[in-house]
Formats: C-alpha cells, sequence, structure tokens
C-alpha cells in the first residue's frame, strides 16, 4: 500500500495511504469510534482536530480522508489560566 | 437587590449567575501552575468551585491521567481558554477547537500583548470578541483595568468582564481598586476579578469593590499548602461578598465615638466637654 506524508502535533509521521481522520484519532487516541466518530465506549472524547488551521468538526471526521502534506493537530484540556 | 435584608441565610444562597448559568460559588479556581493532578484535585475540592480554566494545548498520548477526566470526576465545569494566543486569529481558532473538544460555547478570551506583562492586547482582544460573538460564544473578556475598554466590550455583547487586579502569576494584589470600582459600577454583565490576587484578602477586596467573582489560579496552586490557600480563597470570597451586600460604614476624616456620652459620670463629662 503506498503511503503518505503527514505532520501530526509537529512532528512527521508515514500513514497508509485512504487512512480516514476518524480512523487516525482513534489509533492515536486508544479508543474505538464509531461513524459518528463518538467513544465505542460511551466516553467523553475531550479532543478537536484541526487540518491545516481549520477546525473539523466531528461529524466530518469520518468523510475525512488524509492526504500527503497535511497538517494535522489533536488537542485537548490541559492546566492553565 | 434590597441589603437591608439581607440574611446570613441569603448569603449563603447567594447565587452567581452568569452566561445562563447558575452557579453556588463566586470563587473560580484556574488549574493552571499545580506541580501535579493530585494537588489540583485537592485544591478544587477545598475551593469548592464550581468552574474552573484550563487551556487548550496538543494531545498527549503519555498522559494517562488528564486534566480532562479530572473535571469531569469531580463534577467541575470546564472554562477554556485562549492563553498563549497574541492574535485575534489564533484566539479564534483556539476558541473553536475549545468549543469542539469540551463541548461547550464557553470561552475566555485572552489574546496576550507581550510575554514580559502578560497584558491583554486591547485592540487584538476587541477584534476576537465581536468575531466569537458573532460565532455564538458566551465570550468571558480578560480585559485591563480599563473601565473604557471594559465599557467596549460590553458594547460588543461579552457574557462577562473580566478585569485583572495586577499581571498574571505576580500575586500583587489589585492595582487599581478605583478603576475596578468603576468597570463594576457601569457593568451590565458579571465583572470577575482575573489575575493578580495573591493572598485571601486581595480576594475579598475584589468582591468588596463589587466584583460578581473572582477567578485565581497561582495564588492557590503555588501556595506552600495548595489545599489550606484554596479554603482560604472560598472564604475570602464569602466574606467579602458578604461585607458588600451588608454596606460598609462611609470614611470619615474625623473619629465618630461609639459610646454614647449619655449617663456618664458627671465629674468626668466635663473633661470631654
Amino acid at each position: 500500500m503506498k503511503s503518505i506524508g503527514i505532520k501530526f502535533n509537529s512532528r512527521e509521521l508515514n500513514l497508509d495511504e485512504g487512512i480516514t481522520l476518524r480512523e487516525f484519532i482513534s489509533m492515536q487516541i486508544g479508543k474505538d469510534l464509531d461513524s459518528n466518530s463518538a467513544a465505542v465506549d460511551g466516553s467523553k472524547l475531550g479532543i478537536a482536530a484541526a487540518v491545516n488551521g481549520a477546525v473539523i468538526p466531528r461529524s466530518a471526521w469520518n468523510s475525512y480522508t488524509l492526504a500527503e502534506g497535511h497538517s494535522i493537530e489533536l488537542v485537548t484540556a490541559a492546566q492553565g489560566g | 437587590m434590597d441589603t437591608q435584608n439581607i440574611t446570613e441565610l441569603d448569603i449563603n444562597s447567594d447565587p452567581f449567575q452568569v452566561a445562563g448559568r447558575t452557579l453556588s460559588s463566586r470563587l473560580i479556581l484556574g488549574t493552571g501552575g499545580a506541580s501535579s493532578l493530585t494537588t489540583l484535585e485537592s485544591a478544587l475540592q477545598a475551593s469548592g468551585t464550581e468552574l474552573t480554566t484550563v487551556a487548550i494545548r496538543h494531545f498527549s498520548a503519555a498522559g494517562e491521567s488528564n486534566v480532562y477526566d479530572l473535571l469531569q470526576r469531580n463534577n467541575v465545569i470546564a472554562l477554556p481558554n485562549t492563553a498563549g494566543c497574541f492574535t485575534a486569529r489564533d484566539a479564534i481558532l483556539t476558541a473553536h477547537l475549545a468549543r469542539e473538544a469540551l463541548e461547550t460555547n464557553w470561552i475566555k478570551l485572552e489574546v496576550i500583548a507581550d510575554e514580559h506583562t502578560l497584558l491583554p492586547d486591547p485592540l487584538e482582544l476587541h477584534a476576537a470578541t465581536e468575531q466569537l460573538v458573532a460565532d455564538g460564544f458566551q465570550v468571558f473578556a480578560y480585559t485591563n483595568d480599563d473601565p473604557a475598554l471594559a465599557q467596549r466590550l460590553q458594547d460588543a455583547g461579552v457574557a462577562a468582564i473580566m478585569p485583572a487586579g495586577a499581571p498574571i502569576g505576580s500575586g500583587l494584589g489589585i492595582l487599581n481598586p478605583h478603576n475596578i470600582s468603576t468597570i463594576v459600577s457601569r457593568a451590565q454583565v458579571p465583572v470577575i476579578l482575573d489575575a493578580g490576587v495573591g493572598t485571601a484578602s486581595d480576594a475579598a477586596l475584589a468582591m468588596e469593590l463589587g466584583c460578581d467573582a473572582v477567578l485565581l489560579a497561582s495564588a492557590v496552586t503555588r501556595a506552600h499548602n495548595a489545599p489550606l490557600m484554596a479554603m482560604a480563597m472560598k472564604d475570602a470570597v464569602r466574606a467579602g461578598r458578604a461585607a458588600r451586600l451588608a454596606g460598609r460604614i462611609p470614611r470619615r476624616d474625623t473619629a465618630l465615638a461609639s459610646s454614647p456620652t449619655e449617663g456618664m459620670m458627671q465629674t468626668l463629662v466635663g473633661d470631654f466637654s
């Protein structure tokens, strides 16, 4: 399978071509996500994703296919303020 | 509110209403600066706060225990902030990410001018406020202690005005109480004193000046004993609020005896007249 090079939270990564944002995020957070990108275990995710500086709403993760050169940022709550 | 009829019972049920929600605590304890999540959790519990601030940062799979889970476990509402943003553009993107991640349209808007003072950049702050209000956010605007800017932010539709008492993390207290009073006197939305609190008396003063709530983090999280300072802040906010509602006596240039002169021994009265 062909691979694509992407940037994830400032790191370079190679992924299989055709991977969706939902599949990628599921892999990163270690939780199975259903087709609506809700956690199968019923927990709240508490994360958001942006690709190339634009927020991708959770409802669109499943239909969003990652491509060569994409810069993905995955964020969550951290101590602060 | 009719301050004459406030009783101790009333002060025990004196809800804080902000952005369409009712909170029982007027102390907002931020999560920043705690040495560990264990310390943070103890401090949050001791403070009695129902609302806390969080920053939005890169997800790291390494962090098996995280702030988000901690807040969920303790039923504390997360108010995400845009800390670290220097431009309206960055703050707006961060706010949208926060809304998506935490499923809330509340945002503590911070747009910082420079790293040395961490004071807000008024122009970027105002521009970001206008956009985020248009995007449907409840904007809690961290602002300078400037009544004119506070008015502009209010006109732009913020949910709350959050003037700094002093620079973030400085612990210098309230450097310009007069400005805070002026902001309070003109406000149609809640005023939350934010930043600069060093110790309990600063929090009490904020409430005595008429602020609706106090947001602080470092004063507790960096204290030698964080949970104990959290308790002190809880009491200070409550005491300051009660004092505000009770109505302080006017300041006078001369003394006013509190003991009656009537009924004094005759031999002494002459000495005072």
